[in-house]
C-alpha cells in the first residue's frame, strides 16, 4: 500500500509563501496530476514529497507513515526530473541500473530489471551508449526506465515531457500511459499542460498561487470547475465567463431564461464551455457578435462577444458563419456553471 | 531559360571568391598573437635549447654533463619531485573540500571565496617572506611555542641541520600559497555540475560519499585535469618561496638554474636546467592527459 497523504503543507521562501496550506490525498496505484501555471508551486510540492525540500509546516505520509525528516532514499520513491538528470558519464545501462546498484542488488537481478525496464521503454538498442549520443526523447526514456527499474511504490514526475517537441510529446504521452498502467505505481505527475493532465490522469489537482483550487477527475474539473481560474485554465478554448444580471431569482439572457442560484446577488457569472451551444435563428437564443470565424476542419471556431463580453465558441464544421455576422446561440442548460462575480467560486449546481 | 548547370556554375562563381575571402580572415586575425608568441616564446625557447646543447658555438653535451655532475644536481631533482608529490595532492584535496563546503553555504559565499583567494594576489616572494616571519628563529611560531611552554629556547626550523622541518615549512608555505588557484578552478568546475544530478543520485539511494565519488568527481574531470596540470607545472617551477625560507639549504631545479645564471654566470648550464624543467613539465602534462581522460561524450 502506498497511498500518499499531503496534510496542510506550507512552504515559505523568506517572506514569499510558495505553498499555502496544501492538502491532497492520493490513493494507492492512482495517477494524479498537479496542474497549474508556471510558478504556482508544483515543483516545490513535488520536491517536498521527494524529500529534496523541507516543508515549513505540515505532514506528508506515504503508506500511512509520516516521511517528514526521512531522507529521500528511505521514502520508497523514484523521480523523473524535468531536465532528465541522466548521468552523462555512465552508459544507458548503468544509468538504468543506478538505483539497483545503490540497493546492492546482485548482478543477475540488476540485469533482469534493467532489461525489463529497457524493454518497456524501447531503449534496448542504446544500452551501451552514452546519453550524449541520444536525442531528447531517448534520454527521457532512459530517465523513466531508471525510475521504473527500482519498482518504486511511488513515482514522481516533474514536467517529464515539457522539453520534447509537440509530436514526440504526444507519442511519449500515450506510451507513458501504457507503461504506467501496467506497472500500477502510485504516480504524481507535474505539468502545466492541461491536455497532458487530462489525457493521463485518474484525477487532477489544479494549483494556482500555492493553493490547490480543485481536485477531481478530468471530466469533473472540465465540466464543473470549482473556480473561475480552473475553468479558464482547463479546456481549449477556455471556459467563457459572461456577467449577467439577476432579477427575482431569474437570469434573463437574450431570449434565454434560467433559474439563478439562490446564493446569487444582483449579478452572476455564467460559465459556458465553448462547445455547449447550438446555433439558433435570431431572435431566439443569446445574441453573439462574431468578430472572427475560423473553420478548423473538425469544427468552426468563433471569436466575438456576448453582452459586450469576449467569448469563444465552437460550432460543428457544417455550420456556415462568417466574420462580422450576428448569430443566436442556444445554451446547453445542463452544462452551465454559475459563479460568484466577487469570489470567483462556482455555486452548487441548480436545477435547470 | 538557363539550365540547372548554368545556375549551378553561376552560384559557384558567385560563392567561390567570397569563401576564399573568408578563409584567410581568421588567419589574419590571429596573426598578431602568433607573431607575438613566436617572438617572445619560440625564439627564446630555441635560444635556450641551443644554449643548453652547445659549447663555443658547436653542438655539445658539455653543459648537460656539468649539470649532471654538479653536487647539488641530484638533491635539487629529488627535492623538487618530493615537494611536488607532497604539495599537489594536498592542494587538490584541500581545494575539493573547500569547494564542496562553500557550495553548501548560502549567504556569505562570495565573501568566503574572496578571502580564500587572497593568497592568489600575493607574489610568491612575498608569500615566502610571510612564512619566513612565522618560521624564523625570532618568528611567530617560536614565540607561540615559547609562551605555551613547549620549547625552552628559540629553535631553528629552517637550517641545513633540520631538513625535515625545513621541508615541512616550505611545503606548508607552498600549500598556503598555491591552493587558491586550484580551488578557483575546482569551484568553477563544481558550478558546472547541475544540482539535479546530485539530487537524482540522492533519490536513488546514494549517500554523500557515493554522490561525491560516483557523480561529482567524474563530472568535474576537466576542471580537475586543468588544476592538476597547472599546479604540477607550477610546482616544478617552485623557487621564490624556497629561496626566501631555505636559501640554498634546500636546492631545487629553478634555484639551481638561477644560481648558475647569476652567480656562476654560466648561461649554458642554466639553460640545461631550464630545458630539464621544461621536459619534466611536459612529461607531467602528458601523464595527466593520459591518466585523467576527458571524453567529451561523457560530459554534461
Ligand atoms: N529555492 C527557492 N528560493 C526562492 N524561491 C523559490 C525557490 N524555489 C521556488 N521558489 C519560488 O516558488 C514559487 C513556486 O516555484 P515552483 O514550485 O518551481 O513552481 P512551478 O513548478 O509550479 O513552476 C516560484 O515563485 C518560485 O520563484
Ligand atoms: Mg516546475
Amino acid at each position: 500500500m502506498a497511498n500518499i497523504v499531503i496534510d496542510r503543507i506550507r512552504k515559505s521562501f523568506g517572506s514569499f509563501e510558495a505553498l499555502k496550506e496544501v492538502s491532497l490525498t492520493i490513493n494507492d496505484g492512482e495517477f494524479v496530476s498537479l496542474l497549474g501555471p508556471s510558478g504556482c508551486g508544483k515543483t516545490t510540492l513535488l520536491r517536498i514529497i521527494a524529500g529534496l525540500e523541507t516543508a515549513t509546516s505540515g505532514d506528508v505520509r506515504i503508506g500511512d507513515r509520516s516521511v517528514i525528516g526521512l531522507p529521500p532514499k528511505d521514502r520508497g520513491l523514484a523521480m523523473v526530473f524535468q531536465n532528465y538528470a541522466v548521468f552523462p558519464h555512465m552508459t544507458v545501462y548503468e544509468n538504468v541500473a543506478f538505483g539497483l546498484r545503490m540497493q546492492k542488488a546482485d548482478d543477475a537481478r540488476v540485469k533482469a530489471q534493467v532489461e525489463k525496464a529497457a524493454g518497456l521503454l524501447h531503449i534496448e538498442q542504446y544500452l551501451d551508449r552514452y546519453p550524449n549520443k541520444l536525442s531528447g526523447g531517448q534520454r527521457q526514456r532512459v530517465a523513466v526506465a531508471r525510475a521504473l527499474a527500482v519498482e518504486p511504490k511511488v513515482l514522481l514526475m516533474d514536467e517529464p515531457l515539457s522539453n520534447l517537441d509537440a509530436l514526440l510529446r504526444l507519442e511519449m504521452r500515450t506510451e507513458l500511459k501504457t507503461v504506467l498502467q501496467s506497472a500500477g505505481t502510485t504516480t504524481i505527475y507535474v505539468t502545466h499542460d492541461q491536455t497532458e493532465a487530462m489525457g493521463l490522469s485518474d484525477r487532477i489537482a489544479v494549483m494556482h498561487n500555492g493553493v490547490v483550487e480543485q481536485v477531481g477527475t478530468p471530466v469533473d474539473v472540465y465540466n464543473h470547475p470549482a473556480t473561475r481560474f480552473v475553468g479558464g485554465f482547463i479546456g481549449n478554448p477556455p471556459m467563457n465567463f459572461i456577467k449577467v444580471p439577476v432579477s427575482n431569482g431569474q437570469v434573463v439572457a437574450g431570449a434565454e431564461q434560467f433559474v439563478a442560484p439562490k446564493e446569487a446577488g444582483g449579478e452572476v457569472v455564467l460559465g459556458l464551455r465553448g462547445e455547449a451551444v447550438e446555433l439558433a435563428p435570431l431572435p431566439q437564443g443569446l445574441e453573439m457578435k462574431v468578430r472572427v470565424a475560423e473553420p478548423m476542419g473538425s469544427h468552426l471556431l468563433l471569436t466575438g462577444s456576448i453582452h459586450d463580453q469576449p467569448v469563444r465558441v465552437i460550432l460543428p464544421a457544417s455550420e456556415t458563419v462568417r466574420s462580422g455576422d450576428t448569430i443566436g446561440l442556444k445554451l446547453d442548460r445542463n452544462r452551465i456553471t454559475w459563479l460568484s462575480p466577487e469570489s470567483g467560486k462556482s455555486y452548487p449546481a441548480v436545477a435547470a | 531559360m538557363p539550365g540547372p548547370h548554368a545556375i549551378l556554375n553561376y552560384t559557384r562563381r558567385l560563392r567561390g571568391p567570397m569563401t576564399n575571402n573568408r578563409t584567410w580572415i581568421p588567419y589574419l586575425l590571429i596573426l598578431p598573437s602568433v607573431a607575438f608568441l613566436a617572438l617572445l616564446f619560440v625564439v627564446p625557447l630555441v635560444q635556450t635549447i641551443w644554449l643548453a646543447f652547445s659549447d663555443n658555438g658547436l653542438p655539445s653535451l658539455a653543459n648537460m654533463r656539468t649539470m649532471a655532475g654538479d653536487l647539488n644536481f641530484l638533491p635539487s631533482v629529488r627535492n623538487t619531485f618530493l615537494l611536488t608529490i607532497a604539495v599537489v595532492p594536498v592542494q587538490v584535496v584541500i581545494a575539493l573540500v573547500m569547494g564542496t563546503l562553500v557550495a553548501k553555504v548560502g549567504a556569505g559565499r562570495e565573501t568566503i571565496l574572496w578571502i580564500w583567494t587572497i593568497p592568489l594576489g600575493i607574489s610568491d616572494l612575498a608569500a615566502g617572506m610571510v612564512w619566513l616571519s612565522i618560521l624564523q628563529n625570532t618568528g611567530y611560531l617560536n614565540s607561540l611555542l615559547f609562551s605555551l611552554g613547549l620549547i625552552e629556547r628559540q629553535t631553528s626550523w629552517l637550517t641545513y641541520q633540520t631538513p625535515v622541518a625545513l621541508f615541512i615549512g616550505i611545503a606548508v608555505a607552498e600549500i598556503w600559497r598555491g591552493t587558491a588557484i586550484v580551488m578557483v578552478i575546482i569551484v568553477a568546475g563544481l558550478n558546472q555540475v547541475p544540482k539535479e544530478f546530485k539530487e537524482a543520485a540522492e533519490i536513488f539511494g546514494a549517500g554523500p560519499w557515493t554522490r561525491f565519488f560516483r557523480i561529482t568527481l567524474p563530472l568535474i574531470r576537466p576542471a580537475l585535469q586543468s588544476a592538476l596540470i597547472l599546479r604540477t607545472v607550477l610546482a616544478f617551477e617552485v623557487f621564490a618561496v624556497v629561496y626566501a625560507l631555505g636559501g640554498r639549504n634546500f636546492p631545487v631545479l629553478v634555484g639551481e638554474a638561477y644560481t648558475w645564471q647569476n652567480q656562476n654566470q654560466n648561461y649554458g648550464v642554466a639553460g640545461a636546467y631550464a630545458v630539464l624543467i621544461m621536459v619534466i613539465s611536459l612529461a607531467a602534462t602528458v601523464v595527466y592527459l593520459k591518466a585523467i581522460k576527458v571524453d567529451p561524450e561523457r560530459l554534461p
